[in-house]
């Protein structure tokens, strides 16, 4: 028995109960079950095919970026210049297409400029290694400015219909962008758990140090995350700017802090080294469902706001009690 | 000696954490006016023991008696107000602030909320006197060197009131000279009346500052005697609980062509060139003291640091080597010196700090993960050097630092090594795990591996090691055979030339 545990005894071993460690692993997606059912009976129009799309629909933008914060999140860093990248992007799509006529060369211009921002970040980050809330929060109002720029500061209108179809069309019934969330979550999730990268990425922000000695290519994992995050979030402004038909310049202000919230909320460590796609899964749907029972019980906005920053503490709370638990 | 009652008491002290009893029926006493050695290996229980005194943890049953009275500490507010203080391995000071904030930290002295700064500099000024220390109360604390930070942490004790002063290993990270400085102070400490609790692993230091010494084993009290009485193994045999035989058991082994060879080689905290050279199935020691380029050395060989010049060559091949990787690729690995900070990933797994490096090579196309390749090699590193671990997918920093080291050691065996680098390989480990470590890397000698093994510690360097390189202040001072070899020799060569400017 000693040989065999041999804890020091600051640290004890995690909860050696199956009920613990099932909690421990799945925690906020017993709060998410709760909740959902909770609403769905407890809230009049809840439970019904048209809300939960719409639902999911909300939320999709988030999850789709959520992904790409989870590896940020996962290597130690984040990342606040997502939000003017959606809002940019989505400009420069709009521009470019009713410039060029060509769709696919609007949408690669703006996958062009979100991985543009995103290296740049990671660079600075890793490469000259420039604080990430610094560095992102400076990228992120310039990120601004240029689409207000490059805009004139108006919704640039887009007047290709067939690229509309990318935001509001649907396959059995779901709109388009759930499934490519649903797509992100899965390949996002395998390449996390299941590739050297992922792993790298989580021992990256477990310890850069212990990792850079290990051979690991620190600074280039770190540049792939953040140029796959601008990536990811030029995307998203795609979709978006399909779904309403327009680039607008002044749209996604705080989306940064929305997706970074709804990671915590699911349980990713914001120091590094934890997270897996279902914590972001759970996070991404707990937000997404309590913006919508609010809305569905007409809570007015003003109180949505506290709401939804009570329910931020109370997971970081939570979490904090969790480890808490696990290391007494 | 002077004999008193005595001044601090373990009255069948328990402490339980779900699972694990981390003390179980711990009785012993600490006179004042003594310096009291707590002796085991790692998870003994001595952590445990001095959290419970500082007032971190609560017993879950027994008493701590002071001065005859029981006490029940809630905080560790509670154990400093009575007389307390516990000076860990990692020090508890504000490295920004100044010597004279950080002595009187969160008891400034101030007048309706203004800080009183002339009080404040004369209060510390005459703490810092009154051991001796000649460093101004104004300087930043991240401007000392490790040995003067644990002298503000004495200071800052005495400032407090204490009567009970508990080191945990405090001289880890100390030079020979240091070392007795920091002996003078304890001693003059006791002279003042002082209880003092020691915690260390080196036994030279018990017998050189101890009065009595308490052995522990798996949370339990194994024995308590007067220091004079105990022999080296008497103690040894107390802490294993077996009797050791030969430490490292040396046999002569074969040199087996070239290994590593090292020309030239400088850098920007390395400024003059080193060269050396270590075969193929030989141990190099590495001795010098703290500052003189050892690891250092062991770093820009490494890629780890940039290196400003110098070839290096394994098994008579030039390579080039510009980072970790490059190195690793080279069949050159390192266990850095720090195993918290630079080896583990502390919150990932055994299995996945096993394969940190190795599972690069062996995964599938597009990097996937080879599972089965994962799970085995963890496996087999974890039974091949008894890394005891519940299992494979235990976070790594529950596991002690024997075992931490052993995994470490692990993920580089996973590699094609053909020169292991050790940078104070067994610093906070227990001696039966030590010995375990020994064991491995005379085994891989055997086997054809060069090994280079950096250590402040003088009898590892002496037992382990076929050759002996000597650094000081920066550069290759002499290489030995063993058989020239003597502790004297080795600290002769490794003294600095001209007496050490400041400190």
């Amino acid at each position: 028995m000693t040989s065999a545990m041999n804890p020091a005894p600051t640290n004890a071993p995690p909860p050696s109960s199956r009920a613990g460690r099932f909690f421990d692993q799945s925690g906020m997606l017993v709060v998410l079950a709760i909740l959902f059912v909770g609403c769905a009976l407890g809230v009049e129009n809840f439970f019904s095919w048209a809300n939960l799309r719409g639902l999911a629909l909300a939320v999709s933008m988030t999850g789709m970026v959520a992904c790409t914060m989870l590896f940020c999140l996962a290597a130690g860093d984040f990342d606040l210049s997502i939000g003017s990248v959606v809002s940019c992007a989505g400009v420069m799509a709009a521009i470019v297409m009713n410039q060029s006529g060509s769709i696919a060369l609007g949408v690669a211009a703006a996958l062009g400029f979100g991985g543009l921002v995103g290296c740049l970040n990671g660079w600075l980050v890793a490469t000259l290694r420039i604080n990430a809330l610094i560095t992102t929060l400076a990228t992120m109002q310039i990120v601004r400015g240029l689409g207000f720029i490059v805009s004139g500061g108006t919704a640039v209108g887009i007047g290709k219909e067939a690229f509309f179809g990318l935001g509001n069309s649907s396959a059995l019934g779901v709109p388009t962008p759930i499934w490519i969330t649903a797509a992100c979550f899965l390949v996002f999730g395998f390449v996390l758990n299941r590739t050297v990268f992922g792993r790298d990425a989580l021992a990256v922000g477990g310890n850069p140090e212990a990792a850079h000695l290990a051979g690991i290519a620190v600074a280039r994992v770190k540049i792939i995350i953040f140029t796959a995050q601008g990536l990811m979030a030029a995307f998203a402004g795609v979709v978006l700017a399909s779904r309403v038909t327009s680039g607008q310049p002044n749209t996604s202000v705080g989306f940064e802090l929305e997706v970074i919230s709804a990671c915590v909320l699911g349980g990713v460590s914001l120091t590094g080294g934890v997270g897996s796609m279902a914590f972001v899964v759970a996070g991404v749907l707990i937000m997404g469902i309590v913006q919508n029972a609010m809305n569905l019980l007409n809570v007015p906005t003003f109180y949505q706001y506290v709401a939804r920053g009570a329910i931020l503490l109370a997971a970081v709370l939570f979490d904090r009690w969790k480890r808490r638990n696990q290391s007494a | 000696m002077v004999s008193l009652s005595p001044a601090l008491a373990f009255d069948r002290v328990a402490m339980e954490f779900p699972g694990v009893k981390a003390l179980d029926g711990v009785s012993f006493s600490v006179t004042a006016g003594s310096v009291h050695a707590l002796l085991g290996e790692n998870g003994a229980g001595k952590s445990t023991l001095l959290k419970l005194l500082s007032g971190a943890y609560t017993p879950s049953g027994g008493t701590l008696v002071l001065d005859g009275q029981p006490r029940h500490f809630r905080h560790t507010a509670d154990a400093l107000a009575a007389g307390i203080t516990v000076i860990y391995q990692e020090l508890h000071l504000v490295p920004e602030m100044t010597v004279a904030e950080n002595l009187f930290l969160g008891h400034w002295p101030h007048r309706l909320g203004i800080l009183n700064r002339r009080e404040l500099s004369e209060a510390a000024r005459r703490a810092l006197e009154s051991i001796g220390e000649t460093f101004s109360a104004e300087t930043k604390v991240s401007r000392l060197t490790l040995a003067q930070r644990q002298m503000v942490e004495i200071a800052k004790a005495l400032t407090r009131g204490a009567r009970i002063i508990a080191f945990d290993e405090p001289t880890s990270s100390l030079s020979a000279r240091e070392v007795q400085r920091l002996f003078a102070i304890i001693r003059a400490l006791k002279a003042r009346g002082c209880a003092i609790l020691y915690v260390s692993h080196r036994l030279e230091e018990i017998f050189a500052l101890c009065d009595r010494v308490t052995v522990l084993r798996d949370g339990r009290h194994v024995e308590t005697t007067d220091v004079p009485t105990a022999t080296r193994s008497t103690l040894v045999r107390a802490m294993v609980g077996r009797e050791l035989a030969e430490v490292f058991a040396y046999t002569p082994r074969a040199r087996l062509g070239p290994g590593l060879d090292v020309a030239g080689v400088c850098g920007p905290r390395l400024p003059q060139p080193c060269s050396f050279t270590a075969h193929a199935g030989e141990i190099l020691g590495l001795f010098g003291l703290v500052g003189a380029g050892r690891s250092e050395l062991l770093r820009l060989i490494f890629g780890a640091e940039t290196s400003s010049g110098g070839r290096i060559a394994v098994h008579g091949t030039a390579v080039y080597i510009t980072s970790p990787r490059d190195a690793i690729a080279a069949g050159i690995v390192l266990c850095p010196e720090d195993r918290k900070k630079e080896g583990i990933v502390p919150i990932r797994s055994v299995l996945e700090n096993l394969n940190l490096s190795a599972r690069r090579r062996h995964a599938r196309a597009g990097g996937i993960l080879a599972e089965d390749w994962e799970q085995a090699n963890a496996q087999q590193q974890v039974e091949r050097l008894r890394i005891r671990t519940p299992s494979l997918h235990q976070p790594i920093r529950h596991l002690s630092g024997g075992n931490q080291q052993k995994a470490i050691l692990g993920r580089w065996l996973s590699e094609p090594v053909k020169v292991l680098l050790l940078d104070e390989p067994t610093r906070g480990i227990d001696i039966g795990a030590k010995h375990e470590i020994y064991a491995i890397i005379q085994d891989l000698a055997r086997k054809g591996t060069c090994v280079i093994v950096v250590s402040s510690e003088l009898p590892e360097v002496l037992g382990l090691s076929d050759r002996i390189a000597v650094m000081r202040q920066g550069q290759i001072a002499a290489v030995l055979d063993r058989t020239d070899a003597s502790e004297e020799k080795i600290l002769h060569l490794a003294l600095p030339l001209e007496p050490a400017l400041g400190s």
